[in-house]
């Protein structure tokens, strides 16, 4: 039968097994919205592009399905570009759909025409503008594969008008074969025996995870792994999650913010075992003085990330998963090992870095207000570590990684590679769509939550009763902590005491609102509004000038840590 | 160190940009960029001459291996390979320096493709060294045009 474009790109998303895409219409996709109504896809109307891209992005991170979304052209597609950017950075599965004025007019400048695909060349993983109606069913399969598979990345694809209102025959594709695209999956076994060999020999075995641990679904095996060979694991801020934060050989996260444990055990490694991590300058600081002592393993599906920031020792292309099962596979086969024996003088060091230096914070500060690290506790201890969290970004975000121990994968979102301000409460409602039952909690800045804040009409609209917990500093935190400890307190432009009443703001929405100054008042009214079926604010005044504490200083070694 | 890369890639609109822009957006540099159509319809060969330590031009090969709609991609600079380039000059040509310019064309085998009362228009081919080194001797002439077509390269058939 023929259908037009509209039909074969829901049929299309039907047969992907779509559920739910995030959009906002326009005169290039109403086409597509005139048709929606008839497909079992439900639609979310969101109030920013920028939003509708970030829930796709929240959606995916939480359950390893692409997020989608749909846009008209134009400012539509230009306002999705910092969403893009950002599970581009990650790495994370989203099919962005724009509209796009009829090809005839394409190049003339014609009402709301933009070249998107041109614009976001850079920061999607692949990119399309569909010519012809024939083209559109098999430019949505590999959209959905390229997106999907190897590195995961966002996929856009350009849909002009007429191509909407074209018809054909319609039939999906069941198979696809991209001759220029063959990720690899499966690593090389002598790369991997030569892992297994050179971890049998270490001393001070350490594992570096990232995020590619999460998607490729691998941290059941890493925990299994580190536990039955007694190798300590750090994480960066993409790979929290991926093993339990409980866990006695859990160092917490390395870097610019990372434990005193964790850079410490870097320092001392002499064999540091990265899996889909990528050396970033975050994680690193000073690339010369990183792990010195180290001889590097680092498996990674992208071979890009590999030998990009530093030399490696034993580089291992493959899906984190596959990798890790083969490594395992292998190190079984050394026998005669007793691994606990073996590493327990390294681990019974690095466990004692983790007991006299835990990240930690003074309970009480200059102004005597509630201490935001407090506020992380606590919604740990309330939540028992089974909420999805996610943030926005500066303070927030590194004090939501500090103090809140993630148990599984999938439960911690947060912008780690653009650091999007602004990322983490459409992306709490791409989470919420896709697990309702959950608890979603978005930590929030007072100055972040403010850049998407219109969302909160889609989070009401919807019944998504998504928590805001504003750790509300009034300033833009970060930078003022910059401020303060690298340009003589100058704090020019971070200042932001000219701010809404979130209470009565999350009310003209018709979402509750709550306002926290007492520390005793934290529990109570956490407790209250988690409990609540609505979407809530939970406005609580924390110490303004409150730092970040470890901090390596940009550039500097992560040795060379300021520490509480 | 100059490397000189074959690339083969799907002939899609986008293509070209593509590749400029991982060059342009990832600070790597372009010395020539060659384009042309392959005998197999809808693929392309670009071949680019480029120069990095080797750490770079490592991570060029990887960035452009990522690139979807690259095919393959060869560091002919690790392999013997036959290396051209094709290069248009015009130069001043006096009557007294004629003879001097033509003689200097045939030594490097140039082809003349265009005369006039008081210029010469030379074709002429080869490598880096060869083009660099006729380049040196026009020059006291007056170049008053120059366009080059980018290096071209091809592994030969014996790897010796
Ligand atoms: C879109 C965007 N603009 C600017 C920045 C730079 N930036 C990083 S953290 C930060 C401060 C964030 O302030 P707030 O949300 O109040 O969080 P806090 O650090 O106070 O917890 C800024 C401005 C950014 N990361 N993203
Ligand atoms: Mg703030």
């Amino acid at each position: 039968m023929e259908l037009t474009g509209a039909q074969i790109l829901l049929e299309s998303l039907k047969q992907e097994g779509v559920k739910h895409i995030f959009g906002f219409p326009g005169g290039a996709v109403i086409d597509i919205y005139d048709e929606l109504p008839r497909y079992p896809i439900e639609h979310f109307l969101v109030r920013h592009e920028q939003g509708a891209v970030h829930a796709a992005d929240g959606y995916a991170r939480s359950t390893g399905k692409v997020g989608v979304c749909l846009v008209t052209s134009g400012p539509g597609a230009t306002n999705t570009v910092t969403g893009i950017a950002t599970a581009y950075m990650d790495s994370i599965p989203v099919v962005i759909f724009t509209g796009q004025v009829p090809t005839a007019l394409i190049g003339n400048d014609a009402f709301q025409e933009v070249d998107i695909v041109g614009i976001t060349r850079p920061c999607t993983k692949h990119n399309y503008l569909v010519k012809d109606v024939k083209d559109l069913a098999r430019t949505i399969k590999q959209a959905f594969y390229i997106a999907s598979s190897g590195r995961p990345g966002p996929v856009l694809v350009d849909l002009p008008k007429d191509v909407m209102q074209a018809r054909t025959e319609f039939e999906y594709p069941k198979t696809i074969s991209l001759r220029s695209y063959n990720p690899n999956y499966t690593p090389n076994r002598k790369q991997v025996k030569n892992a297994a060999r050179l971890i049998s020999k270490a001393e001070r075995p350490l594992i570096y995870s990232g995020g590619g641990v999460i998607s490729s679904h691998a941290g059941e095996v890493l925990t299994r792994l580190a536990r039955r060979f007694s190798l300590p694991v750090t994480s960066t801020l993409m790979g929290l999650g991926a093993f339990p934060g409980n866990d006695p050989l859990w160092l917490g996260m390395l870097g610019m913010h990372g434990t005193y444990a964790a850079n410490m055990a870097v320092n001392n490694s002499d064999v540091l075992i990265s899996i889909g991590a990528r050396f970033d300058d975050r994680v690193t600081g000073k690339v010369s003085t990183f792990a010195p002592r180290a001889k590097i393993i680092h498996i990674d599906i992208a071979p890009t990330s590999i030998r990009k920031n530093v030399n490696v020792h034993i580089p291992i292309v493959s899906d984190c998963l596959n990798a890790l099962k083969a490594l395992e596979e292998d190190l079984d086969e050394l026998s005669g090992i007793d691994w606990e024996e073996k590493h327990s003088a390294w681990v019974k060091t690095v466990t004692g870095w983790c007991r006299e230096h835990p990240v930690k914070y003074e309970p009480v500060g200059k102004t005597g207000r509630i201490k935001p690290q407090y506020v992380m506790e606590r919604i740990y201890e309330l939540t028992k570590g089974e909420a999805i969290i996610a943030t926005e970004v500066g303070q927030n975000q590194m004090w939501a990684a500090q103090f809140y121990k993630y148990h599984h994968p999938r439960t911690w979102l947060s912008s780690g590679g653009l650091g999007t301000m602004g990322y983490g409460f459409p992306a709490a409602i791409g989470a919420q769509v896709a697990n309702p039952g959950k608890l979603v909690i978005d930590i929030a800045g007072d100055g972040s939550i403010q850049m998407n804040i219109q969302e909160m009409a889609t989070a009401v609209c919807y019944n998504l009763p998504v928590k805001i917990v504003i750790l509300n500093n009034s300033y833009l935190g970060m930078v003022r902590q910059w401020q303060e400890l690298f340009y003589n307190k100058n704090y020019c432009a971070t200042c932001l005491d000219t701010a809404p009443d979130f209470v009565k703001l999350a009310e003209a929405y018709g979402a509750e609102g709550y306002l926290v100054e007492k520390t005793e008042d934290v529990v109570p009214v956490l407790t209250r509004a988690f409990a609540s079926p609505k979407t809530c604010i939970v406005d609580i005044r924390v110490e303004p000038e409150e730092n970040v504490y470890p901090m390596v200083p940009a550039g500097a070694s992560l040795t060379e840590m300021l520490l509480v | 160190m100059r490397h000189v890369l074959s690339v083969l890639v799907e002939n899609e609109p986008g293509v070209l940009s593509r590749v400029a822009g991982l060059f342009s957006g990832r600070g790597f540099n372009i010395d020539t960029l060659n384009v042309g159509p392959t005998l197999e319809k809808g693929v392309s060969l670009m071949t680019i001459s480029t120069h990095g330590e080797e750490q770079i031009i490592e991570q060029i090969i990887k960035q452009l291996r990522k690139v979807i709609t690259v095919i393959k991609v060869v560091d002919l600079s690790n392999a013997r390979a036959v290396e051209r380039e094709m290069v248009l000059l015009k130069v001043n040509a006096a009557d007294h320096n004629r003879a001097e310019i033509l003689r200097i064309a045939d030594i490097f085998r140039c082809k003349v493709v265009d005369v006039s009362v008081d210029e010469l228009t030379l074709e002429v081919t080869g490598d880096q060294g060869k083009i660099k080194a006729i380049v040196n001797l026009l020059q006291r002439f007056g170049i008053k045009e120059f366009a080059r077509t980018g290096t071209v390269a091809m592994r030969r058939s014996m790897q010796l």
